[in-house]
């Protein structure tokens, strides 16, 4: 009688520990949910950010305004024959 | 008595009672049961619907690269802005402040909300500039919502616009490479199933119903900077020349690889207009009659066969010649020649003797088999076969047209296609667009003959050919001219296509490219004038650009290089090292 009565308490025991615990993980579940979704938010902007950064940097890199800037600002030109040096190995 | 009957009736209302409040418990009992039990599944559905949601995870359109990875299309997230007219048309004054950022008008906007007041979503502007967006999300308006959507940029512009193409406002391709590739580039948007709390945050993920699947970026061969280079000097020579249209395609002859493909008129992808006549990818989509440049081909299929060498003297005297009532001329008498020189002078009465001396079928053959007439099969959308008749059907004169380039049609890109498989010791290769693809290379003539023929071509840049203005300084340059008289329904008009066909450097060709101007109106019209000098600026900047060794130079301006370091040459004293070889 006393054994089975013991097993039953241990048993309800085990059933309230484990419901609790099924609270906890839920909860702490739910908390990483959400520190994902702002973690995914934060990788989209990130992302976001890089291709507007690829944008600018192919503006800034185009040949045009590198080509204008090279001849009209630095003086630069294509090299004519007798500068033209063929270097052999 | 009375006693009793007091006594009975209680006890009978008793047992009603009892009885009325049996069967309400069995109502609710049988009413719970079948709500817990039988209705179950709909229930918590409905339970469910008020906190789950099925979220869709959007997926980016992919980038499109050049082939050293620069951008030439990119997506970026822009934000639109939407309203509920319901609950904007509560505050009607909170509409002139969005009016003003929006630099639209206030009583219009109104107009139509008043018109759509039913729904509850309405798009007032898409794809906002990020500093409207921001005052309008700094006006913090009720009914005003701002949505994140991707628009596509295209950084090179009119520069590459025809092989990359635009998408619409939805983001699927419409033309060019957009729209060939548009399932790879776009990819599949996820499903996901989520829990939401009161705030509309997302507390738990309950079940990814499709992953999402993110577009895949797209290298091109295309160089960036000989792309913009072919494009830049296409675009001058058309303006100079005034002609009607223009057409560039350079190509790596090594593997098939499309280096540069410029058109022009071009067209703006970043706002395009869809009834632009700059919107055709012109070297792949239009066809003409080549003209000249279509002779190496058919001194090949005489080749081929032992017909004649290429020193085989071959008398052009009077400099006409009369193919069934038809009068086929040379640009003046250039009396006997060899095979060589038929091509260095593009002389037409050569092509057409040696074209009537030997089966239609080899002709025939020699075309088809070098791609004419058929899709090269690069993968663009709208892609013209060209026109090669089956030798059957040719007639005599037809088989003399042949030979100098009429009674065909051909793509640009064909061209390009044939001649690096006649610059590569007759190893034909599908052209690409898409790098990495692979591309084995066909053999289709005998090296030998490619070979002749390819020397043959390098007497055009000579002192006596005519296409001297294709000369590029320090390299050996191999080509040929065309000049075609247009096909009108009058017969062949004073219109004109001028094409320059070559490849460089010489020794070892490494680069192939063609040159078409249609229609140059401003007096020179001749392919050695007005395409060969495009074919060597073009080709010039791009054996530079790739680094290909020059193979014609001065020995003075060889310097020998030692452990030590660098040893000047003679004449170069010092003086010019700075530039070096770019």
């Amino acid at each position: 009688m006393n054994v089975r009565l013991l097993i039953v308490i241990v048993m309800l025991l085990a059933v309230i520990g484990s419901s609790l615990g099924v609270v906890y993980t839920r909860h702490e579940s739910r908390q990483l949910a959400v520190e994902l979704g702002e973690l995914e938010n934060q990788r989209d902007d990130v992302i976001a950010e890089w291709s507007r950064l690829q944008l600018e940097q192919a503006w800034l890199a185009d040949a045009s305004s590198v080509e204008s800037k090279a001849r009209d600002q630095l003086g630069m030109g294509t090299p004519e024959n007798p500068h033209i040096l063929v270097v052999k190995p | 008595m009375s006693i009793e009957r007091t006594k009975g009736a209680p006890v009978t209302r008793l047992y009603a009672f009892l009885l009325a409040f049996l069967l309400c418990s069995v109502a609710l009992i049988a009413r719970a049961v079948n709500l817990q039990v039988m209705e179950t599944d709909f229930l918590q559905g409905q339970g469910e619907a008020r906190f789950m949601r099925e979220l869709e995870v959007p997926t980016r359109r992919g980038n499109i690269l050049d082939r050293a990875g620069e951008p030439l299309a990119v997506s970026t997230p822009v934000d639109s802005v939407w309203v509920h007219p319901g609950e904007l048309l509560q505050a009607p004054e909170n509409i002139a402040p969005l009016a003003r950022v929006l630099e639209a008008d206030a009583e219009e906007i109104e107009r139509r909300l008043n018109q759509r007041s039913g729904r509850e979503f309405v798009w007032l502007r898409r794809r906002l500039h990020p500093d409207d967006a921001a005052r309008i999300e700094a006006l913090d308006l009720p009914g005003v919502y701002l949505q994140k959507e991707y628009r596509r940029f295209y950084p090179a512009g009119e520069v590459a616009a025809h092989i990359i193409g635009f998408t619409n406002i939805d983001d699927v391709g419409q033309e060019g490479l957009e729209l060939t590739y548009n399932d790879w580039l776009q990819g599949k948007p996820g499903l996901k199933r989520v829990v939401r709390d009161r705030l509309g945050r997302t507390v738990e993920h309950s079940e990814l119903l499709r992953e999402a699947e993110h577009g895949h970026d797209l290298t091109l061969t295309i160089d960036r900077r000989l792309q913009y280079l072919a494009y830049r000097e296409l675009k001058r020579t058309v303006l100079k020349h005034g002609a009607r249209s223009g057409s560039v395609v350079l190509l790596d002859i090594a593997s098939g690889e499309v280096l540069a493909m410029a058109n022009q008129p071009a067209f703006n992808p970043n706002q395009p207009n869809m009834d632009n006549d700059g919107l055709r990818n012109r070297a792949v989509t239009d066809v003409f009659e080549p003209g000249s440049v279509m002779k190496p081909f058919a001194v090949a299929a005489a080749l081929e066969i032992g017909m004649v060498t290429p020193d085989t003297p071959i008398d052009t005297t009077p400099g006409t010649i009369n193919v069934s009532g038809h009068t086929i001329s040379d640009h003046r008498n250039y009396g006997p020649i060899d095979v060589t020189r038929i091509i260095t002078k593009s002389s037409n009465v050569g092509a057409t003797k040696l074209a009537l001396e030997m089966d239609a079928e080899q002709l025939w053959s020699v075309y088809d088999r070098f791609g004419f007439g058929e899709v090269t099969g690069i993968g663009f959308p709208g892609e013209s076969a060209g026109v090669l008749r089956n030798h059957r059907r040719w007639r005599r004169v037809e088989q003399a047209t042949l030979s100098y380039g009429y009674g065909l049609s051909v793509t640009a890109l064909q061209l390009a296609s044939a001649f690096a498989a006649l610059s590569d010791e007759g190893r034909m290769r599908r052209p690409s667009l898409i790098l990495g693809a692979n591309n084995p290379a066909v053999s289709i003539m005998d090296p030998v003959v490619a070979r002749q023929v390819a020397a043959m071509m390098e007497t055009v840049t000579g002192p006596e050919g005519t296409g001297k203005n294709a000369r590029i300084t320090n390299y050996r340059v191999s080509g040929k001219t065309g000049t075609s008289r247009k096909a009108s329904a009058a017969g062949y008009a004073s219109r004109y296509i001028a094409t320059f066909a070559g490849m460089a450097p010489s020794s070892d060709p490494r680069l192939v490219a063609i040159v078409t101007i249609n229609d140059p109106s401003a007096g020179e019209y001749y392919g050695g004038l007005v395409a060969a000098p495009l074919f060597s600026t073009i080709m010039g900047g791009a054996l530079r650009l790739m680094d290909i060794p020059p193979d014609d130079y001065l020995d003075s301006l060889v310097q020998i290089k030692t452990p030590e370091g660098v040893l000047p040459g003679d004449a170069a004293e010092g003086e010019a090292v700075d530039g070096g070889v770019q």
